[in-house]
C-alpha cells in the first residue's frame, strides 16, 4: 500500500540523540535499549562518545553488568556488543563464545537491515528496523524467576542495619517534619512515603520478616492514600523470595523515585540528617531517590498533591523540557472539483455571497504554516490517493455543515447499544466518518456493523473478478460480491480478548489488539485477516491508527509501546520507560507524536521520529485508560480509573486541569471537532460534557509557571461540567464526534 | 476433591485469606508426600503470597475487559500468564455453592456427580443465546434529556421533574385544546410512551375531572380518549388505578349529564363509546383490581333498577351490560326486562307532544336493549351448539354441552375472582359488593325460554331466528303453560323454583361466578327487585294496553297465540342426536343515513316455518331505532356489527 514519500534531505543518522540524564538501574535500561533499537547501528560510535559512563558509581557498574549478563544469557549479542561499547565495559567479561556470536550477530543484523532496506522505502533507511533478536528485548526481563542478575540488581540492598532502629530512624525523621516550618513541611513530606517503601523492602530483604511487619503495620497509615494500590502489593510481600518477580517492587528498585523539593527545604532535611548522623535514611536517599531541586517557593500541600501519585514519583523537570512540534500539519491542497456543484445548488437556495470569503478564508488558513507545526515531511507519511482526495472533500463538506457547539449548545448523543454481548464488549471504534462500527469481544472475536443502510459486501473471489470488465466506470462497484451483503460481518483470527481495536482512516483496514500477544490487520473490502504482528509477547492493550493512515502504534503488558506500520511485520520504533502496562495508545493529530497511559499511573510522550520520550505526565492517581488530543493539537485529555480527567497543556508540559465528576473508570474520552467540549464516557454509566473551550482559555501560563511546571489548579470542575447523561445501565466504553458534532456513544447493555 | 481450610486472618490490617498450613499438610498427605511443620508453614505462606500475586494480576484483566466482575476467567489467564496451569471446572456463571462442617471448620465446594448420559439425553435442548447486535437509540437531543435516572421504573409518585412537568402539561393542553390535530399527536404520544410511569397519578387526576365538565361533551370525549390512550400505552402499570378511571368511564355512560339536557346534545354516542372504552378496560386490565367486574355489574343493575333515573341512565346501563359481554346482559338485564319493560312501555305508548322528547328517548333504550338481547340470543345459541357439534356421540350431549359450555366461551368468562374482597373508596360510580347482591342466585334461564320470553317482547324485530333443526329435540318442548309460569313467576330468586325451568342439566354449569359463600338468602332484595313480582303483571297489562292501541296485534296479544304457536312450531319434533343451532341475523338493521330500517334478510337454515306468522305490528310501529346525528365508523370490531348506527 501507500508509497511512502521519499526524498528526505536529511542524512541518514541522527544527529540529535538525547542522553537522559542519569540513567541507572533496570528502567533506564529500558529506555536504552528503546534507542538503540531506534539508531541504527553505524551511528553508535558517536553515539557512545555522548554518554555519561560507565566509570560512574559502582552499583552502577554492576548493574550493567547484570544487565550485560543477562542479555548474553538470552543470546541477544548485538545489543551486549552495544551495550558494552556505550558502557566502556572491558572486553574480557566476554566469553570467547559470546564474542564470536556476537560478530555473527551483528552481520546477521546488518543482512537484515540491507534486506529490509532493499524496499526502497526511505523511512525504513533512515529508521532502521532493529534485528529480529533485539526486538524481543529484555523488556521482561525482571519478570524472570531464577535469574541471578536480578539479584545482583536486589543486592543494593544487602547493606545491613540494625533492624530494630528502621522505625526509630523513620518516627525521628517524622517529628522532624512534623515540626518544621508550614511551607517546608508539604514538601519535606513526600519523602515518606518512598523512604517507607524503600525501609520496609530492606527489611524484607534482610530476612527481617517480623521487623518489616512491624515496621508495615506502624506506619502504613500515614501514607498518602493515592498509594494505597501500592502499599497493598507491598503488604503482601514479606519474604525475600517474593521479592524476585514482583514487578512492582523492581519498579522501586530499579528507578529511582523522583521527588521535587526547593532548595530551601532540601538543605533543610540535609541538615538534619546529618546532624543526627541518620546515615540509614541518608544512603536511601541518596541511592533510591533522585531529589529535583528547584530555586525558589516551596510548592503547596495541593500543588504537590496534583502531581505525585505515580509509581515512580513526579518527572523530572528536564523530562519535559524538549521541544515538542504539537502544531497540526498544513493540509494538502485539494482542488475541489465537486464544490461548484455545491456551489450552484446552494446559489439556489439563495445564499451564495456567504460561502466565499469563508472558503477563501479556510484556504488562506491552510497555507500559513503553524510555527509550532513540524515540517510536513519531518515524517514520512503516505501519499494521497485519490480515494483520500474524495474522502477529504466530503470531509470538508460535512465540516461546512458541523454545528457549532458550546456551553449554550450541547450536542445531541446517540447511544449505540451492544445487546445480547453475553461474550464480553471489550473495545469499540468508529469509523471517522461514522459508517462503521466494530466491537472486539472477549470471545476473541471482532465484529463489524454497517451502521448506515448500506450494507456490508465483499470483493468478489478471484476467479469471478477475472470476469467483469475493468474498464468500465463502475468498476470499484462491480467489484462487490452482492450475494455477500449483510449488516454485520464476523472476524475470526484471535486467540484470546480482543482488547483494542481501530479502523484506518480509510476504512479498508480495521486494527485489533488481542490477549494472544497479537496485532492483527484486516481488510474491510475482503473481511479477512491481512497480517498477524507479532512482537509483543504478552497480552496487547491498546492500538492505533495514525490519522495519516500507514503507521500504527500497540502497546500492552511488556511495557513497551511500539510502532508498526502496516507493510512491516516487525516494528519500526519501540518506545520503553513505563514502569507498568501500557493500558493504552493514541495518535497525535500530526503523526508525528504518540501518547501512552500506564498502569504506573504516568502518561508519556514519544517522538515517532527518533523515539525519545518527550512527555512525562503525572498526577493520576490510577491506570490511565482513556487518551484524547484536542483538535487542534495543543491539548491532551486523560482518563484513568481514579474517575478524574486531567488536562495537559502539550507544549508546556503543564497539568493545566483536572475535571472531577465521574465516579468510575473512564473508558473514554472525546473532543468535539472543533475542540469546544470533551466529552468523556465512564463506567459509572454516564457521560459528562464539559467545556473544553473555556478549560483551556482561563490558563495562566506565565513565566515562572512555565520555567518550574508548578500549577495551581482552581477548582471549577462544577462549572466547567455542562451536561451528565445517563445511559440505562450501560456502561460507555466509547465516544466519538461524527463531522458534523453529533455525539455517539457505545457500550455494551448489562442487564 | 479440593477441601482447603481457609483462615480468614482475624487481623483487619491483612485483608487476604490465608491458605492454613494444616490445609497444606493435608494436600501433600493426599499426594502421598509428608511434610514437616516448618516445611508446611514455609508452603503455606508462599502459596498464599502467590494467590495474592495471581489475583492481583487477573484483576488487569478485569480491568481491560471493561468490567467490574472478577471472573473466573480472568483469573486463569493470570495463571496462564505465569505459566501455571488453568483451574478447569468452575467456568459457570452461577454461585458456587460453599459447605461448611461444623466440627472441623471446614468449607468446601460442593462437587456434585452430574450424570453425563441423562444431560445427553435430556430432551429440553436449550435454545442458544440471541445474536450479538447493535442498536441505535437518541438518548439526548441538544443536549437536553430526560435528567431521571432512566434505569429505574417509577414506582410511586415522584417528585417531578421539570421535563415532566412540562410535558405533562404540553399533554394536556394539547388534549384538552382546540386543535384536533395536536390532539391526535399527544394520544398517540400519550399511548406509546415508556417514560411517563411517574405522571399516571395527574393524568387520573386529570380524567376524574369529567364530572365537572358534564355539560361538555366533546371535553367529555377527549377525556374519554385520554383513558383509551393511557389503558393502551403497554409501559403503564395502571394497578389502582384502574379503578378511578373505570368510575370516571362509569360516569360518562351512567349520568344524566348536564350536556343530555339539550337534545341536539349527541351524548349517545359518548355513552357508546364510555361503554366500549369501559369492556375494554375491563378485558385488558379486569384482573388488576379484584371484584370490579360485580362491582360493575351491580353499579349498572342499580341504575336499571331505579324508575327514577332518566332514560339516557337506563341506555348507558344498557349498552354498558351490552359492552361487557353477553354473560352481563343474560345475568343483569334479561331478569329485569319484564320489570323494566312496563316503564319502558309506559313512554313509548304517550303519544302526548309532551312527552315527545322522552319518548324519543325511550325508542333509543329499546334500541339498545334489542341489540343487547340480539346478541345475547345468538352468543348463547354459539356457545350451546358448539361443544355439542365438536364432541362424539358418546358422550351425552347435556354434560358436553355443560363443559363445553365453559371451553367455547373463553374470551366471555371473566376472570374468576373472590366477590369478598369488594372494597371500594374512590370508585363513586362502583357499587360495594356487598351484601345482597341480586344474582347471587340467579340461574341461568335456557334458551328456549329466554327466546321465547324476548319474542313476547320485541316480537319479529328481533332479528336472531332459530331454525327448528332435528336437534332440537333434546329440550322439551316449551309449552305455553311453562311459559307462563315462568313470566307469572316473581323474580325474586328465592321463590323460582328450578323446577319451572326444564332443563336442570344447563344449570349446573352456566353461572359465571355464582357467590357460594355465605351471604344470607334471607336479605331483602333491592326495591326495584321487591317490585318485580307486580311489575311482570305490569308489563303484561302494558302490553296488553299497548296491545289493544295496535288493532292488528290485539287478537294474537290477548290470546297469547303467537307465543303459543310460534314456540311451539319450532321446539317440538323430540330427536336424539347432535343438537344443532342455525342463525342468522337480518342484515344490518340501520343504514348510515337512518332512513328507516333496511329489508331483513333473514335466512332460516333448513326451514323457515312460520312465515304464516304476522309480523309484530310492534317492530313495524318503531322505523327509526336510535337516531343519531353522524356516522362513527370507529368500531371495526365484527360483534360490535350489530350497534352500527353510531
Amino acid at each position: 500500500m501507500a508509497a511512502v514519500q521519499s526524498g528526505m534531505g536529511e542524512g541518514v543518522e541522527e544527529k540529535d540523540i538525547k542522553t537522559e540524564p542519569a540513567s541507572d538501574g533496570f528502567g533506564n535500561n529500558n529506555a536504552n535499549d528503546g534507542r538503540l533499537v531506534s539508531t541504527s547501528p553505524g551511528s553508535n560510535a558517536p553515539a557512545a562518545s555522548n554518554k555519561p559512563v560507565a566509570g560512574g558509581p559502582p552499583e552502577d557498574q554492576q548493574t550493567l553488568l547484570a544487565v550485560l549478563q543477562f542479555l548474553r544469557k538470552n543470546k541477544l549479542t548485538e545489543s551486549v556488543e552495544i551495550l558494552r561499547r556505550e558502557a566502556g565495559l572491558p572486553e574480557d567479561d566476554l566469553d570467547p563464545n559470546g564474542a564470536d556470536s556476537s560478530g555473527a550477530g551483528t552481520g546477521g543484523a546488518a543482512g537484515s537491515v540491507d534486506s529490509d532496506a532493499g524496499d526502497a522505502s526511505s523511512l525504513l533507511t533512515r529508521v532502521t528496523v532493529s534485528s529480529s533478536a533485539a526486538a524481543q528485548a529484555p523488556t521482561k526481563a525482571a519478570a524472570g524467576e531464577d535469574q541471578p542478575d536480578v539479584s545482583v540488581v536486589l543486592s543494593a540492598y544487602s547493606q545491613q542495619g540494625d533492624p530494630a532502629l528502621y522505625e526509630v530512624y523513620y518516627s525521628s525523621l517524622k517529628r522532624f517534619i512534623e515540626t518544621v516550618l508550614d511551607c517546608h513541611r508539604a514538601e519535606l513530606s513526600q519523602v515518606f512515603y518512598p523512604l517507607f517503601v524503600h525501609m520496609y523492602l530492606e527489611l524484607v530483604y534482610n530476612n527481617h520478616e517480623n521487623e518489616a511487619k512491624a515496621f508495615f503495620e506502624k506506619f502504613s497509615g500515614d501514607q498518602e492514600c493515592y498509594y494505597e494500590d501500592d502499599l497493598r502489593v507491598l503488604s503482601s510481600l514479606t519474604k525475600k523470595e517474593h521479592m524476585r518477580g514482583n514487578e512492582t517492587l523492581l519498579d522501586f528498585r530499579t528507578s529511582k523515585f523522583v521527588l521535587r523539593i526547593s532548595r530551601d527545604s532540601y538543605q533543610l532535611l540535609k541538615r538534619h540528617l546529618q546532624e543526627r548522623q541518620n546515615n540509614q535514611i541518608w544512603n536511601i536517599i541518596q541511592e533510591h531517590l533522585y531529589i529535583d531541586i528547584f530555586d525558589g517557593m516551596p510548592r503547596s500541600k495541593s500543588q504537590i498533591d496534583a502531581m505525585s501519585g505515580s509509581l515512580a514519583g513526579e518527572a523530572k523537570r528536564e523530562a519535559n523540557k524538549a521541544k515538542v512540534y504539537y502544531g497540526l500539519l498544513k493540509e494538502p491542497e485539494i482542488e475541489l472539483p465537486l464544490d461548484d456543484e455545491d456551489e450552484e445548488a446552494e446559489n439556489e437556495e439563495g445564499k451564495p455571497k456567504k460561502k466565499k470569503p469563508k472558503k477563501d478564508s479556510m484556504g488562506s488558513k491552510s497555507k500559513k504554516q503553524d510555527p509550532n507545526a513540524p515540517s510536513q515531511s519531518r515524517i514520512p507519511l503516505p501519499e494521497l490517493k485519490d480515494s483520500d482526495k474524495l474522502d477529504k472533500i466530503m470531509y470538508m463538506k460535512e465540516a461546512t455543515k458541523r454545528i457549532r457547539l458550546g456551553p449554550d449548545n450541547l450536542p445531541s448523543i446517540c447511544f449505540y447499544s451492544f445487546l445480547n454481548a453475553y461474550q464480553g464488549l471489550t473495545a469499540v471504534d468508529f469509523t471517522d466518518d461514522s459508517s462503521l462500527i466494530a466491537g472486539g469481544f472477549a470471545d476473541s472475536t471482532v465484529r463489524v456493523w454497517s451502521v448506515t443502510p448500506k450494507k456490508l459486501r465483499k470483493v468478489k473471489s478471484a476467479a469471478d473478478l477475472n470476469l467483469i470488465d475493468k474498464e468500465s466506470d463502475d468498476v470499484l462497484e462491480r467489484i462487490m460480491d452482492e450475494k455477500t451483503a449483510s449488516e454485520s460481518k464476523i472476524l475470526y483470527g484471535h486467540s484470546g480478548p480482543v482488547y483494542g481495536i481501530s479502523f484506518s482512516p480509510d476504512r479498508n483496514y480495521l486494527l485489533s489488539s488481542s490477549e494472544d500477544g497479537t496485532v492483527r490487520l484486516w481488510s474491510l473490502q475482503t473481511f479477512t485477516c491481512l497480517v498477524g504482528y507479532k512482537g509483543h509477547n504478552y497480552p496487547v492493550w491498546d492500538t492505533h491508527f495514525s490519522p495519516h493512515g500507514y503507521y500504527f502504534v500497540s502497546g500492552g503488558h511488556d511495557r513497551v509501546a511500539r510502532l508498526w506500520a502496516t507493510d512491516h511485520y516487525q516494528p519500526l520504533r519501540m518506545f520503553s520507560g513505563h514502569l507498568a502496562d501500557i493500558t493504552c495508545t493514541r495518535f497525535h493529530p500530526n503523526s508525528n507524536y504518540l501518547a501512552t497511559g500506564s498502569s504506573d499511573r504516568t502518561i508519556r510522550l514519544w517522538d515517532v521520529l527518533n523515539g525519545n520520550c518527550v512527555r512525562i505526565f503525572t498526577g493520576h492517581k490510577g491506570p490511565i485508560h482513556a487518551l484524547a488530543f484536542s483538535p487542534n493539537g495543543k491539548f491532551l485529555a486523560s482518563g484513568a480509573t481514579d474517575g478524574r480527567v486531567l488536562l495537559w497543556d502539550i507544549g508546556h508540559g503543564l497539568m493545566v486541569g483536572e475535571l472531577k465528576g465521574h465516579t468510575d473508570t473512564i473508558y473514554s474520552l472525546r473532543f468535539s471537532r472543533d475542540g469546544e467540549i470533551l466529552a468523556s464516557g465512564s463506567m459509572d454509566n454516564t457521560v459528562r460534557l464539559w467545556d473544553a473551550m473555556k478549560a483551556f482559555d482561563d490558563l495562566e501560563t506565565d513565566d515562572f509557571t512555565a520555567a518550574t511546571g508548578h500549577i495551581h489548579l482552581q477548582d471549577n470542575s462544577q462549572e466547567l461540567l455542562l451536561g451528565t447523561y445517563l445511559t440505562k445501565s450501560t456502561p460507555v466504553i466509547h465516544l466519538h464526534f461524527t463531522r458534523r458534532n453529533l455525539l455517539l456513544a457505545a457500550g455494551a447493555y448489562n442487564p | 476433591c479440593s477441601s482447603v481450610v481457609v483462615n480468614m486472618a482475624d487481623r483487619e490490617e491483612r485483608r487476604f485469606a490465608e491458605v492454613h498450613r494444616e490445609s497444606v499438610k493435608l494436600m501433600a498427605e493426599s499426594a502421598g508426600v509428608e511434610l514437616g511443620d516448618d516445611v508446611a508453614a514455609l508452603l503455606a505462606e508462599d502459596v498464599c503470597y502467590r494467590l495474592r500475586e495471581a489475583t492481583q494480576s487477573s484483576s488487569q484483566f478485569m480491568r481491560h475487559a471493561k468490567r467490574r466482575k472478577l471472573t473466573v476467567e480472568d483469573f486463569n489467564r493470570a495463571l496462564r500468564w505465569s505459566n501455571v496451569e488453568a483451574i478447569c471446572g468452575y467456568g459457570a456463571q452461577d454461585a458456587l455453592p460453599f459447605r461448611s462442617v461444623k466440627e472441623g471448620e471446614l468449607f468446601f465446594v460442593e462437587d456434585r456427580d452430574i450424570n453425563l448420559v441423562e444431560l445427553a439425553l435430556a430432551t429440553n435442548i436449550p435454545k442458544g443465546c440471541a445474536e450479538t447486535m447493535v442498536r441505535v437509540n437518541v438518548s439526548y437531543l441538544d443536549g437536553k434529556g430526560n435528567l431521571e435516572p432512566q434505569g429505574t421504573v417509577p414506582t410511586a409518585v415522584q417528585s417531578l421533574s421539570d421535563d415532566l412537568l412540562k410535558y405533562y402539561q404540553q399533554i394536556t393542553r394539547a388534549i384538552l385544546g382546540e386543535d384536533p390535530h395536536l390532539m391526535k399527536v399527544a394520544l398517540l404520544d400519550l399511548q406509546s410512551n415508556s417514560k411517563i410511569a411517574a405522571l399516571l397519578p395527574y393524568f387520573v387526576y386529570v380524567i376524574s375531572g369529567v364530572k365537572s365538565v358534564s355539560h361538555d361533551l366533546e371535553q367529555l370525549s377527549r377525556l374519554l380518549h385520554m383513558v383509551k390512550s393511557l389503558v393502551q400505552n403497554p409501559y403503564l402499570y395502571l394497578g389502582s388505578y384502574v379503578r378511578s378511571l373505570v368510575s370516571s368511564v362509569m360516569y360518562c355512560i351512567l349520568e344524566p349529564l348536564a350536556a343530555s339536557i339539550n337534545p341536539l346534545n349527541d351524548h349517545w354516542t359518548l355513552r357508546d363509546y364510555a361503554a366500549l372504552l369501559l369492556s375494554h378496560i375491563f378485558w385488558t386490565h379486569g384482573d388488576l383490581v379484584s371484584g370490579l367486574y360485580h362491582q360493575i355489574l351491580l353499579s349498572l343493575q342499580k341504575v336499571l333498577s331505579d324508575p327514577v333515573r332518566p332514560l339516557c341512565s337506563h341506555y348507558g346501563a344498557v349498552v354498558g351490560l351490552h359492552a361487557l359481554g353477553w354473560k352481563a346482559v343474560e345475568r343483569v338485564l334479561f331478569p329485569h326486562l319484564p320489570a323494566y319493560w312496563a316503564n319502558l312501555q309506559a313512554v313509548l305508548d304517550d303519544y302526548s307532544v309532551s312527552n315527545a322528547q322522552v319518548k324519543a328517548d325511550g325508542h333509543k333504550v329499546y334500541g339498545a336493549i334489542l341489540v343487547a338481547v340480539e346478541r345475547l340470543l345468538k352468543m348463547k345459541a354459539l356457545s350451546l351448539s358448539q361443544p355439542a357439534e365438536g364432541t362424539s356421540n358418546a358422550q351425552p350431549g347435556s354434560v358436553m354441552g355443560a363443559m363445553g359450555y365453559r371451553v367455547s366461551s373463553p374470551g366471555l368468562s371473566p376472570p374468576p375472582e373472590p366477590l369478598s374482597e369488594a372494597a371500594l373508596g374512590i370508585a363513586s360510580h362502583l357499587q360495594a359488593g356487598g351484601a345482597g347482591c341480586p344474582w347471587e342466585e340467579w340461574t341461568p334461564v335456557p334458551l328456549p325460554a329466554m327466546y321465547c320470553e324476548l319474542y313476547s317482547f320485541f316480537g319479529d324485530s328481533l332479528a336472531v331466528r332459530f331454525s327448528t333443526g332435528p336437534g332440537f329435540g333434546s329440550y322439551p318442548p316449551c309449552t305455553q303453560s311453562q311459559l307462563s309460569d315462568t313470566r307469572k313467576e316473581p323474580s325474586g330468586p328465592a321463590s323460582n323454583p328450578d323446577t319451572t325451568r326444564k332443563m336442570p342439566q344447563l344449570t349446573a354449569n352456566l353461572n359465571i361466578s355464582p357467590r357460594q359463600d355465605g351471604s344470607p338468602r334471607t336479605d331483602p332484595p333491592p326495591p326495584s327487585l321487591a317490585a318485580t313480582g307486580s311489575g311482570r303483571s305490569l308489563a303484561r297489562s302494558s302490553s296488553m294496553q299497548r296491545s289493544r292501541s295496535s288493532s292488528s296485534r290485539s287478537g294474537q296479544r290477548s290470546a297469547g297465540l303467537s307465543r303459543d304457536v310460534f314456540p311451539k312450531a319450532r321446539f317440538t319434533s323430540p330427536q336424539t342426536g347432535p343438537p344443532v343451532f342455525s342463525f342468522l341475523i337480518g342484515g344490518r338493521q340501520m343504514g348510515r343515513r337512518c332512513q328507516g330500517r333496511r329489508p331483513f334478510q333473514t335466512t332460516f337454515a333448513p326451514t323457515p316455518p312460520f312465515s304464516t306468522i304476522p309480523p309484530r305490528a310492534y317492530a313495524h310501529k318503531l322505523p327509526v331505532i336510535g337516531r343519531v346525528g353522524k356516522p362513527v365508523r370507529r368500531w371495526t370490531c365484527s360483534h360490535y356489527s350489530l350497534h352500527l348506527p353510531l
